[in-house]
């Protein structure tokens, strides 16, 4: 397992590398030039310099090689220095926002609070919903809540978020006026009034990304939960005299969140890519908004931290997908 | 080893009358093709039944409702902005006086043309890299580990940047619809293709083994008939799944991207287009973002449903049941 794993995280290198690689020629390749705003009055040899400036002035290679080091070398090593007060970083080059010329990883330490309450909460409200449905449905096959779950996770899969974000905004901030409709990030939480106030700003994103988790959660659980309820297991279990409950709770239902689980974790960084257009919708200024922005504004150092960091987030994922499958089933041990 | 052995007609002998008990029931009707069996199936899943039909009723009124209906999603009545559905306009009309039910029928043209078209693409490549990767050996380590890479790719995000990064350089070249038609299908096609290429290839691993294959390549079939004769035909389930699956994903897509901004130009209508234009009048106007939203959903429900139907009727373990 041990060896598995390193062989794993070894692996995820050369994936990590070809992904910020593409990245980084994708936005090569991208015509456009950073430069196009600046005043045809600039003389020549002022606008060389403040191409430099934005560390344009060197070959494609160069640059992503510098990028690669300050990525990897110098914001783990400005890390450290936050934490322990060292001063390794002390003079080092950061990767720099074209649009506020300050680092990037300070402006993406300040987004990540917003993105990270939201999605994650939605997460957990979403698999917390759907475990419960996944397995009565399964467990009544095709009676009427099945039935009813079934098209409601349906309607669920296709409901895209651009339009259940909007719809709740209709049905509860202009007809009912019971919540906000704008996501309030200076918000602070210090007494009940405030806290029911972040609670109820935080209702609607948090209802439109649990509801696309749970359809498609609350689906996996019923077909893995119908898997394994007519195996000879469970048989057994009921003939030894064991009641009902146990059977289904204890036997049934470990054996089958063997897949959910992996599901779940392979679901996390998914999330935060489908982030991107419900914190548009509720204008929670989080990680995705910060993206759509940089893309807008053609800032390409931005985008491609962002963006990278995303992918490290799925590959991780993938890996931890993995590991977790191999810890809950021990058929599945990867020696 | 294949030269051509004369004609040599085999003696007759006449057959002996066979006795009754051994003799084999003549079969009275003629055999069932697969085709009609997978009909059968599909039509007892109501759901998939009720999508496939709500699905062609959804392409027949928007390709052609335009024909029936006067007004064209272009011409401008000012003095009718703002409106409630009324006779006149079914669905309203817009901050301009464009009939929103015009709109919303060029619009589904957009997108259904978009979804088809990415999925054909979507589909083709996955096939192509599933076949390949199965079939082939030497080919299956290199384009699988292609494949994972893309998995890992942020997708929504690459997207983002491609359509803005290229949409001018494209419009230019195209001229302005076309460009970003061209740009988006490309764009959605390229990064939705990885699961049909999983699946197609898991099949045909498994397909390779049987014994026609064998038999096949005995007769000395070259690879490439082998495949379009005997695998490709074998694999058609999967791939017509996915093929839907990849219709609801491209629309939603598209959607997506118009929603933020980043899809079609503004005087181009697209139902995620009008979801886009309807949520900047959402305090005044609400209602105006029901229709292209339902619109968008009930496209991909229908499709959903279809999918699932397909999926149940092609897989012969639960057939006939």
């Amino acid at each position: 397992m041990l060896t598995y794993t390193i062989r794993r995280l070894v692996l995820s290198v050369p994936t990590l590398l070809f992904i910020a690689l593409v990245i980084f020629l994708l936005l090569e390749l991208a015509p456009g030039d950073p430069m196009a705003q600046v005043p045809l009055t600039v003389p020549p040899e002022v606008k060389a310099q403040m191409r430099e400036a934005l560390g344009l002035g060197e070959p494609t290679h160069i640059r992503f090689g510098k990028w690669l080091w300050q990525f990897f070398v110098v914001e783990p090593m400005v890390l450290t220095d936050h934490l322990f007060g060292t001063e390794f970083a002390a003079d080092k080059q950061r990767v720099i926002s074209w649009q506020t010329r300050s680092p990037v990883m300070d402006i993406v330490v300040q987004r990540m609070p917003q993105t990270i309450w939201v999605v994650a909460m939605a997460y957990v409200v979403g698999v917390l919903i759907a475990l419960p449905i996944g397995i009565y449905s399964a467990y009544r096959q095709y009676s009427v809540f099945d039935q009813v779950g079934t098209f409601v996770t349906m309607v669920g899969f296709s409901v895209p978020p651009f339009f259940s974000g909007v719809l709740v905004i209709v049905i509860f901030s202009v007809q009912l006026g019971w919540l906000p409709s704008i996501y309030d990030t200076t918000h602070r939480v210090v007494d009940w009034n405030t806290f029911v106030m972040q609670l109820k700003q935080m209702v609607m994103p948090v209802m439109v990304l649990a509801l696309q988790t749970t359809a498609q959660i609350s689906r996996f659980m019923r077909a893995s939960m119908l898997d394994n309820l007519n195996q000879d297991y469970v048989r057994t279990a009921r003939a030894k005299g064991l009641s009902e409950q146990i059977v289904v709770m204890v036997h049934v239902l470990r054996n089958s969140m063997i897949p959910v689980v992996t599901v779940i974790a392979l679901g996390v960084p998914q999330i935060f890519g489908g982030a991107i257009i419900t914190e548009q919708i509720f204008k929670v200024n989080g990680l995705g908004q910060l993206l759509i922005t940089a893309i807008q504004a053609n800032d390409l150092p931005m985008v491609q931290t962002v963006t990278f960091m995303l992918a490290v987030l799925i590959v991780l994922f993938n890996i931890i997908a993995d590991l977790l499958y191999g810890l809950l089933d021990p058929r599945i041990r990867y020696d | 080893m294949t030269d051509p052995t004369p004609e040599t007609p085999p003696t007759k002998t006449p057959a002996p009358t066979p006795l009754g008990a051994l003799s084999d029931p003549q079969p009275v009707a003629p055999p069932r093709s697969q085709w009609r069996d997978v009909w059968d199936q599909f039509k007892r899943h109501r759901g998939a039944l009720a999508g496939g039909i709500l699905f062609l009723l959804i392409i027949v009124v928007v390709y052609l409702g335009p024909l029936v209906w006067p007004i064209d999603a272009t011409y401008i009545d000012i003095r009718a902005r703002n409106e409630g559905p009324s006779w006149a306009h079914p669905f309203g009309t817009d901050q301009l006086g464009r009939d929103t039910l015009a709109r919303m029928m060029a619009g589904g043209q957009v997108s259904i043309a978009v979804g088809l078209t990415a999925m054909l693409l979507a589909l083709g490549l996955g096939s192509l890299i599933g076949v390949l990767a199965g079939f082939f050996r030497r080919l299956d380590g290199p384009l699988m580990r292609l494949t994972d890479l893309f998995l890992s790719l942020p997708l929504l995000p690459l997207l983002l940047v491609m359509v803005l990064l290229f949409r001018q350089a494209l419009s230019s070249t195209f001229g302005p619809e076309t460009g970003i038609f061209i740009l988006i299908v490309f764009a959605i096609g390229v990064t939705s293709w990885m699961p049909t290429a999983r699946v197609v290839r898991g099949d045909v691993l498994a397909l390779k083994e049987r014994e026609f294959v064998l038999a096949a390549r005995s007769i000395g079939t070259t690879n490439f008939n082998l495949i379009t004769r005997h695998v490709l035909p074998n694999v058609l389930s999967p791939i017509m799944v996915s093929a839907t699956l990849g219709i609801a994903n491209a629309i939603i897509t598209e959607s997506a991207l118009s929603f933020l901004g980043l899809g079609f130009p503004p005087d181009f209508p697209t139902w995620g287009r009008l979801l886009n234009d309807a949520t900047v009048y959402l305090q005044d106007y609400p209602e105006r973002v029901f229709w292209p939203g339902v619109a968008i959903s009930l496209t991909v429900l229908s499709v959903n449903y279809l999918g699932d139907g397909l999926r149940d009727a092609l897989d012969p373990r639960i057939r006939g049941r």
